[in-house]
């Protein structure tokens, strides 16, 4: 399996303070990976600087480019997707134009099969077919975190990153996400999911980094992770099974 | 005062009010879009009103060369950039647009200037020279900073306005000047003596409202641009390039400055710097309908043609001042009742 994402060495500062500490990971093609990690260990910065939205230094390369000096859109043209962890969905659009602009850059390129790809979305989150005509900003979260997936499958992405897709959610409704993100495998996507919800992360990934303030503290098969009592006790929330 | 003078101050505050509030939405979408308060979108109206006079009156108007001088500056820019970023494929594109697309209208201007073709044909050709500034204004001025706060990018636009002022200065001189009409035709409807040109700017700034309003809930560029209003950050991660919204938001703002331009031209003598206190206007609008809604700018926007109009008639040497002025308690009143929203950070 060729690596689709590799990290290594990734610094932020914001200002002066670090923000990200010589971060380094792989992400194979098709492949799940998850960055488990507490509340300010740096996993939205991680996944902003992969984007190209924060000034990093060390290396991002991606299907095998150097990513230093490209654009976010560019990014986004090569296939690489980030849903964030604040959705930053358009609010005052329907869901539908939500999810035709997810496609922005390939209409431009002229591509065709939107419409089917449009159908795809809705047979997968049946309940934006139902909303179709209905303001962003007028969904559920559960419906919300459900469109800013599909604007971003819209872009046929090669590599999906998402930021805290359980976030906010009602447990049901984590459950379907993790479903849905499980289910996405099959279309050969890769996947890095940034969570707090290591139990649910661990399950669905193959492969996971824990990232504690600023580096990358442990690293492993996520079967051998869920197994570590420290993973366990940081953040499966129970003390081992010893 | 009468009734028939009512009537008439009315009609002349709509016809006025009908161009404020094309120029109110210019400049709420160009603040929508790039957090810039486009404060030379008055000398749009200048350069094509004086543009139209000049081609009217057989002489080549000066505005070619502010054309080809920004377009051949905002080359330069970019080519700069392609060259860093080794990446020569974007060369052809970049002369296309701002070096052979420049030259093409001044050369198409400077062919027609002297044969003073039909009306129609010369509005054409002003709006071939005064749309495309809007891209290269963009390109020059705004781009290098798109990212700066509010308050630079408004630093930005006074410098631009003063460069564009001066320019036309150099361009057209000091002496007003006033196109030939479009029709010399009057309705009479009742105590009222309409006339054609009036009836051409209202229909005119419906045609433009509605084409826009097309744009904007039916095509995918239209809808990139609220999206890019909407949400900044969402619309980089879906891959809308934050240059394109903003060389697009400047263009329609040219276009619509080109045809507030043209149909003023016939009824007011415009100076080179006549277009800033037009634009003011369609600013003060847009503040009475909150800088954020477009039906409410464009309501604002008319209030502001009837309240200049009514003021000319009881106080004319304080007709200025009274529009300006009603900006102060608008102001006092939204600061009272609107939540103060801290200036967006990327």
């Amino acid at each position: 399996m060729s690596t689709m994402l590799e990290v290594s060495d990734l610094r932020v500062y914001y200002g002066k303070v670090e923000g990200l500490h010589r971060a380094s990971l792989k992400v194979g093609e098709g492949s799940i990976v998850t960055v488990i990690g507490p509340n300010g260990a740096g996993k939205t910065t991680l996944l902003g600087a992969i984007m190209g939205l924060l000034p990093c230094s060390g290396s991002v390369r991606y299907a095998g480019a150097d990513l230093a000096g490209t654009s976010v859109e560019a990014r986004v043209s090569m296939g690489l997707c980030l849903v964030p962890e604040r959705r930053e969905l358009f609010g005052e659009l329907s869901v539908e134009d939500n999810l035709r602009l997810g496609a922005f850059q390939r209409i431009r390129r002229g591509e065709r099969g939107l419409d089917a790809d449009m159908e795809a979305v809705y047979a997968r989150f049946p309940r934006l077919k139902e909303r179709h005509t209905q303001l962003a900003a007028t969904l559920s979260g559960g419906e919300r975190q459900m469109l800013a997936l599909g604007r971003a499958l819209m872009a046929k992405p090669r590599l999906l990153m998402l930021d805290e897709p359980s976030l906010g959610l009602a447990p049901r409704i984590v459950r379907e996400i993790f479903h849905i993100i499980a289910d996405l495998r099959k279309t050969g996507v890769a996947i890095l999911l940034v969570e707090q919800n290591a139990r649910a992360a661990l399950q669905v990934a193959d492969y996971g980094y824990v990232l504690e303030p600023g580096e990358v503290a442990l690293e492993g098969r996520s079967a051998e992770l869920a197994e570590n009592p420290r993973v366990a006790e940081s953040y499966l929330g129970f003390a081992g099974k010893s | 005062m009468s009734f028939d003078i009512v009537l008439w101050l009315v009609q002349d505050g709509i016809v006025n009010g009908a161009i404020y509030a094309l120029l109110a939405l210019a400049l709420l979408l160009v603040f929508a879009v790039t957090r810039a308060i486009f404060v030379p979108q008055g000398e749009f109206i200048s350069y094509a009103a004086l543009s139209l006079a000049l081609l009217q009156a057989g002489k080549l108007p000066g505005t070619v060369y502010v054309l080809v001088g920004g377009g051949a500056i905002a080359a330069l820019l970019d080519i700069a950039v392609a060259l860093r970023d080794k990446a020569p494929g974007r060369l052809p594109r970049i002369l296309a647009v701002y070096v052979l697309l420049p030259l093409a209208m001044a050369g198409i201007a400077w062919w027609a200037a002297p044969r003073k073709l039909d009306m129609w044909i010369q509005v054409l050709i002003v709006f071939g020279l005064v749309v495309p500034l809007g891209p290269i204004l963009y390109r020059v001025a705004y781009r290098p900073l798109a990212g700066a706060s509010v308050l630079v990018l408004f630093i930005i636009s006074m410098a631009a306005h003063y460069v564009l002022t001066g320019l036309g200065l150099v361009f057209f001189g000091g002496e007003g000047l006033r196109s030939q009409a479009f029709s010399g035709a009057h309705f009479k409807i009742g105590v009222l003596n309409i006339s054609a040109q009036s009836v051409l700017v209202v229909l005119a700034t419906v045609l433009i409202m509605a084409s826009l309003w097309l744009f904007f809930e039916h095509s995918i560029y239209g809808k990139a641009l609220r999206a890019t209003a909407i949400n900044r950050v969402g619309a980089r991660l879906v891959g809308i390039p934050a240059e394109l919204s903003g060389s697009l938001a400047l263009t329609l703002a040219a276009f619509i400055g080109a045809v507030s331009g043209v149909l003023i031209a016939p009824i007011t003598t415009i100076y080179y710097d006549t277009g800033f206190l037009i634009g003011l206007k369609g600013f003060v609008g847009a503040i009475l309908g909150g800088m954020g809604s477009y039906p409410l700018a464009a309501i604002g926007a008319v209030g502001v043609g009837l309240l200049e109009s009514f003021s000319s008639f009881w106080a004319s040497a304080f007709k200025e001042s009274i529009v300006f002025t009603i900006i102060i308690p608008v102001l006092v009143w939204r600061s009272l009742t609107t939540r103060h929203v801290e200036d967006e950070e990327e």
